[in-house]
C-alpha cells in the first residue's frame, strides 16, 4: 500500500504522457483522481516505525536502498502534500480550462506529486537526492509551461540552474555524512565517537546548501520570484506550499535521524558546533528580512506573495537554525495551507481580471468577488498572524523560540512580522478596495465553483490548523507548547500586527497610487536590492574571465605552439628543399658529379 | 718507340672524361651537352680497352673488355638516335634547345 502512494501519480503522469496528451480534459480528471486517491491512501496508511524497502544497488560497504519511511513526520508531511495537491488539481481544472496544453500541464503536476512523495517518503539520502532532482525537473517543466513566452522559459532555466548550485553542496554534504556515519539510511544514522566537531559543522552546512537552493534562501533566493512565470496553481503548490518547503523538511528529517527521534532535539546543540547552526539561523533571518522589505514595493500580485513565501521560508529556516525543527515543521504545516490559499486566491483574481497581475490595475474587487475576497482575507490574516488563525500559533512559537535563544534574532523576527502585515495589508487594500482602476477590474466576476471550492476548503485549515487539537492530529513533529497569554512573543506579535495593519491602512486604503514609490529606499526594495543585476554582472565577469584564459590557451598554446609550430617547421623545411629544385639542368648535373666524386673519394680513400 | 703504358692510357681517358663532364656542366646548348656525354662514353670505352690490353694471360690480352666496347658502341648508336629524336621533339614543342630556358621543373 505505501508503494501505491508513490506510484499512483507516476502512473498517471506516464499514462498522460504516453496516451492522453491530446485529450486534455480526460488527462486533467485522471491527474486529479490520482491526487485524490493518494490523499485517501495517505490518510488510510497507518504510520509505523519500520520503513518498507528493497535493495537497489549494492557495492562493497554501500547498500543503496529504495525504501519508504512511514513515521509520523513523513505521513503528516504527506497529508500536507496530497491535501494541498488535491485542492490545487481541483483549482487547475477551472484555471487551466482553456489552456492549449492541458495534458502536458497535468502530466507535469502528476510528475511533481510523484517526486514530492518520493522526497517525503525517502528512507535514505540517495533516494531523497534522486527525487530532489526530480522535483527540480518538474518545477522546471511547470515554470516553463508557457515556454513560448521568453520570460517563462528564462525563469525555468534560472530556477534549474540556481538549484544546481545548492544541489552541488547538498551532494557534498550527503557524501560527508556518509563518510562520517557510514550510513545513508535515515534510520541508521548515528554519529560515532570522535568525529571532529568542525567536520560535522561543515557537513551540516553542506547539507544545508541543498535547502538553501530548494527553499530559496539568500543568496540563492533569486529563482523563486521569477518562478511566478508559471501558471498560478503551480506557484501555489510547488513554489509556496510544498516543494520550497522540502528544504526545511529535509533539514528536519536530517536532525530527526541524527537525534534518533527520541530526545525532542534537545541534544543537537551538543552535537553540532555553534557556528554551523547559527549560520543557518542567520541565513534564515536575513532572508526573511530582505524578502519582506522587497515585498513591500512589488506591484505584481504574485510577486508579493512570492516574496512573502521567501520571508516565511526564512522563518522556518531560522527555527531550524535555532535547533527547533519541530517548530519549523509546524510553521511549514500552517504556512502550506494559507499560502496555497493566497496563491489560489490570487489565481482567481488574475483569472477574473483576464490575466492582469498588476495590483494597481485592479481595485474594488471585494464586492464583485465576495468568496474570493473573504477567503483571501482569511489567508492574509493567517499569514499576518492575526490572533486565533493558524499562522498566529506557529509564528508565536517561532517568536518564542527566538526570544529564548537569541534577542537579536527576536528583534529581526518581530520587524519581519510587522513588515509582513504591512505588505499583505497593502496588497489586500489595493486589490480589493478602492475603485476599479481598469476595465478588466470593472468587469470582473466571481469565479466558478470549481475554483472557489478549493479556496473555501483551504480557508478552513488556514484558520483551524493551528489549534492544538488539530495540530496534534496532522502536524508533523508537533509538540504542544503551552500557550502563554501576555508573553513577550505574544505581545510582540500583536503589536507587529497592529502596527503593520495600521500603517498599511493609512498609506493604501482607498488610494490610487503608491505614496512611497518615489522614495529612493523604496526603489531599492522594488528593484530587489539589485541582487539580480549583481549576479548578472558577476556571472558575466566570471565567464569573460574564464573565456579569456581559454582563449589564451587556444590562441597561444594550441594554435601558436602546437598547430602553428608544426606547420611552421614543415614550411621552413619545405622552403629549404625548394631551393634545390632549381629546374636548371646544369645544377643537377653539377651536383650529381660532386656527389659521385664524393662517393668515390669516400669509398676509395676512407 | 715504346708502346704507351697503361697509366698513360688511363690519364688520357681521365682527361677525356673530365672534359666531357665539364662540357655537360657548363654548356647551355643541349646538342653540345649531348656530344659531351658521348665524349664521356668514349672515355669509358678507352679505359675498358686499355685494361683489356694490359691484362695479359697465357701471352694473349683479355679480349672480353674489347668485345664489351663493341656492344657499348652499338648501344650508344641507338641511344644517340633516341636522344636526338627527343631533342627534335623538345625543339618542336619549346622552340629552343638552350637548357637555361628549360626550367619548368623548378620547384
Amino acid at each position: 500500500m505505501p508503494w501505491l502512494i508513490l506510484l499512483l501519480p507516476l502512473a498517471s503522469a506516464a499514462l498522460i504522457h504516453l496516451g492522453l496528451k491530446r485529450n486534455g480534459t480526460l488527462a486533467a480528471w485522471l491527474a486529479t483522481a490520482s491526487a485524490l486517491a493518494t490523499l485517501v491512501l495517505t490518510y488510510l496508511t497507518p504510520s509505523s516505525a519500520d520503513p518498507v524497502k528493497f535493495s537497489w544497488a549494492t557495492f562493497e560497504g554501500l547498500d543503496i536502498t529504495i525504501g519508504l519511511i512511514r513515521d509520523e513526520l513523513a505521513m503528516n508531511m504527506m497529508l500536507i502534500v496530497t491535501g494541498v495537491g488535491t485542492l490545487v488539481h481541483l483549482f487547475s481544472l477551472g484555471y487551466m480550462k482553456d489552456d492549449e496544453a492541458k495534458g502536458r500541464y497535468f502530466c507535469g503536476l502528476s510528475l511533481f506529486m510523484f517526486s514530492m512523495t518520493g522526497i517525503v517518503l525517502a528512507d535514505n539520502f540517495i533516494m531523497m537526492f534522486i527525487f530532489w532532482e526530480l522535483v527540480g525537473l518538474s518545477s522546471y517543466l511547470l515554470i516553463g509551461h508557457w515556454f513560448t513566452k521568453e520570460s517563462a522559459a528564462d525563469a525555468a532555466k534560472k530556477a534549474f540552474c540556481v538549484n544546481r548550485i545548492g544541489d552541488w553542496g547538498f551532494m557534498v554534504g550527503i557524501l560527508m555524512v556518509w563518510a562520517m556515519t557510514g550510513a545513508l539510511s535515515f534510520s541508521q544514522m548515528a554519529l560515532p565517537e570522535g568525529v571532529p566537531a568542525i567536520m560535522l559543522g561543515v557537513a551540516l552546512l553542506c547539507v544545508f546548501c541543498g535547502a538553501v537552493g530548494k527553499s530559496a534562501q539568500a543568496p540563492l533566493h533569486v529563482w523563486l520570484p521569477d518562478a511566478m512565470e508559471g501558471p498560478t496553481p503551480v506557484s501555489a503548490l510547488i513554489h509556496a506550499a510544498t516543494m520550497v518547503a522540502a528544504g526545511v523538511y529535509m533539514m528536519a528529517r536530517f536532525f530527526f535521524s541524527i537525534d534518533g527521534g527520541e530526545h525532542a532535539f534537545s541534544h543537537l546543540a551538543e552535537l553540532f558546533p555553534a557556528f554551523s547552526f547559527q549560520t543557518i539561523a542567520w541565513v534564515g533571518g536575513v532572508t526573511s528580512l530582505l524578502a519582506a522589505l522587497m515585498a513591500t514595493q512589488q506591484n505584481d500580485i504574485k510577486k508579493v506573495l512570492a516574496y512573502s513565501t521567501l520571508s516565511q521560508l526564512g522563518y522556518m529556516v531560522l527555527a531550524v537554525g535555532l535547533l527547533k525543527p519541530d517548530v519549523a515543521m509546524f510553521h511549514l504545516y500552517t504556512h502550506a495551507w494559507f499560502k496555497a490559499l493566497l496563491f489560489l486566491g490570487s489565481g482567481a483574481v488574475i483569472y477574473a481580471c483576464h490575466h492582469e497581475q498588476d495590483i494597481w490595475k485592479m481595485g474594488g474587487l471585494f464586492k464583485k468577488m465576495p468568496i474570493t475576497a473573504i477567503t483571501f482575507a482569511l489567508g492574509t490574516l493567517a499569514l499576518a498572524g492575526f490572533p486565533l488563525t493558524a499562522g498566529f500559533f506557529s509564528k508565536e512559537q517561532i517568536l518564542d523560540v527566538a526570544f529564548k535563544q537569541d534577542k537579536a534574532l527576536f528583534a529581526l523576527v518581530v520587524v519581519v512580522a510587522f513588515l509582513t502585515t504591512f505588505y499583505m495589508g497593502r496588497l489586500f487594500f489595493i486589490t480589493f478596495f478602492g475603485k476599479p482602476r481598469t476595465d478588466h477590474a470593472e468587469k470582473a466576476k466571481e469565479v466558478g465553483p470549481l475554483m472557489w471550492l478549493p479556496l473555501a476548503l483551504l480557508a478552513i485549515p488556514s484558520i483551524l490548523a493551528g489549534y492544538p487539537f488539530v495540530a496534534e492530529a496532522i502536524s508533523p513533529l508537533y509538540h504542544h507548547h503551552p500557550f502563554k497569554l501576555f508573553s513577550a512573543a505574544f505581545l510582540a506579535s500583536i503589536l507587529a500586527f497592529a502596527g503593520g495593519i495600521a500603517l498599511a491602512f493609512v498609506l493604501y486604503f482607498n488610494k490610487d497610487e503608491d505614496a512611497l514609490a518615489n522614495q529612493p529606499v523604496a526603489k531599492l526594495f522594488a528593484n530587489k536590492f539589485y541582487v539580480d543585476e549583481f549576479y548578472a554582472w558577476f556571472v558575466k565577469w566570471f565567464i569573460n574571465f574564464k573565456a579569456s584564459i581559454i582563449a589564451f590557451l587556444d590562441d597561444f598554446i594550441i594554435g601558436g605552439l602546437l598547430v602553428g609550430g608544426f606547420s611552421r617547421i614543415t614550411a621552413t623545411l619545405g622552403a629549404l628543399f625548394n631551393r634545390a629544385q632549381s629546374g636548371s639542368l646544369q645544377t643537377y648535373s653539377y651536383l650529381m658529379a660532386v656527389g659521385i666524386v664524393a662517393v668515390i673519394f669516400i669509398t676509395v680513400f676512407m | 718507340m715504346n708502346p704507351a703504358s697503361l697509366s698513360e692510357y688511363l690519364f688520357a681517358s681521365g682527361l677525356l672524361f673530365a672534359i666531357g663532364l665539364a662540357g655537360v656542366i657548363v654548356r647551355r646548348n643541349i646538342i653540345v651537352i649531348f656530344m659531351c656525354l658521348e665524349l664521356m662514353l668514349a672515355a669509358a670505352n678507352l679505359t675498358l680497352v686499355a685494361f683489356s690490353r694490359s691484362h695479359i694471360s697465357e701471352g694473349l690480352p683479355d679480349y672480353d673488355g674489347q668485345v664489351l666496347v663493341f656492344f657499348i658502341i652499338t648501344v650508344a648508336a641507338a641511344e644517340v638516335a633516341v636522344g636526338l629524336a627527343i631533342i627534335v621533339a623538345l625543339y618542336r614543342s619549346r622552340q629552343t634547345i638552350q637548357v637555361d630556358e628549360l626550367t619548368s621543373m623548378k620547384g
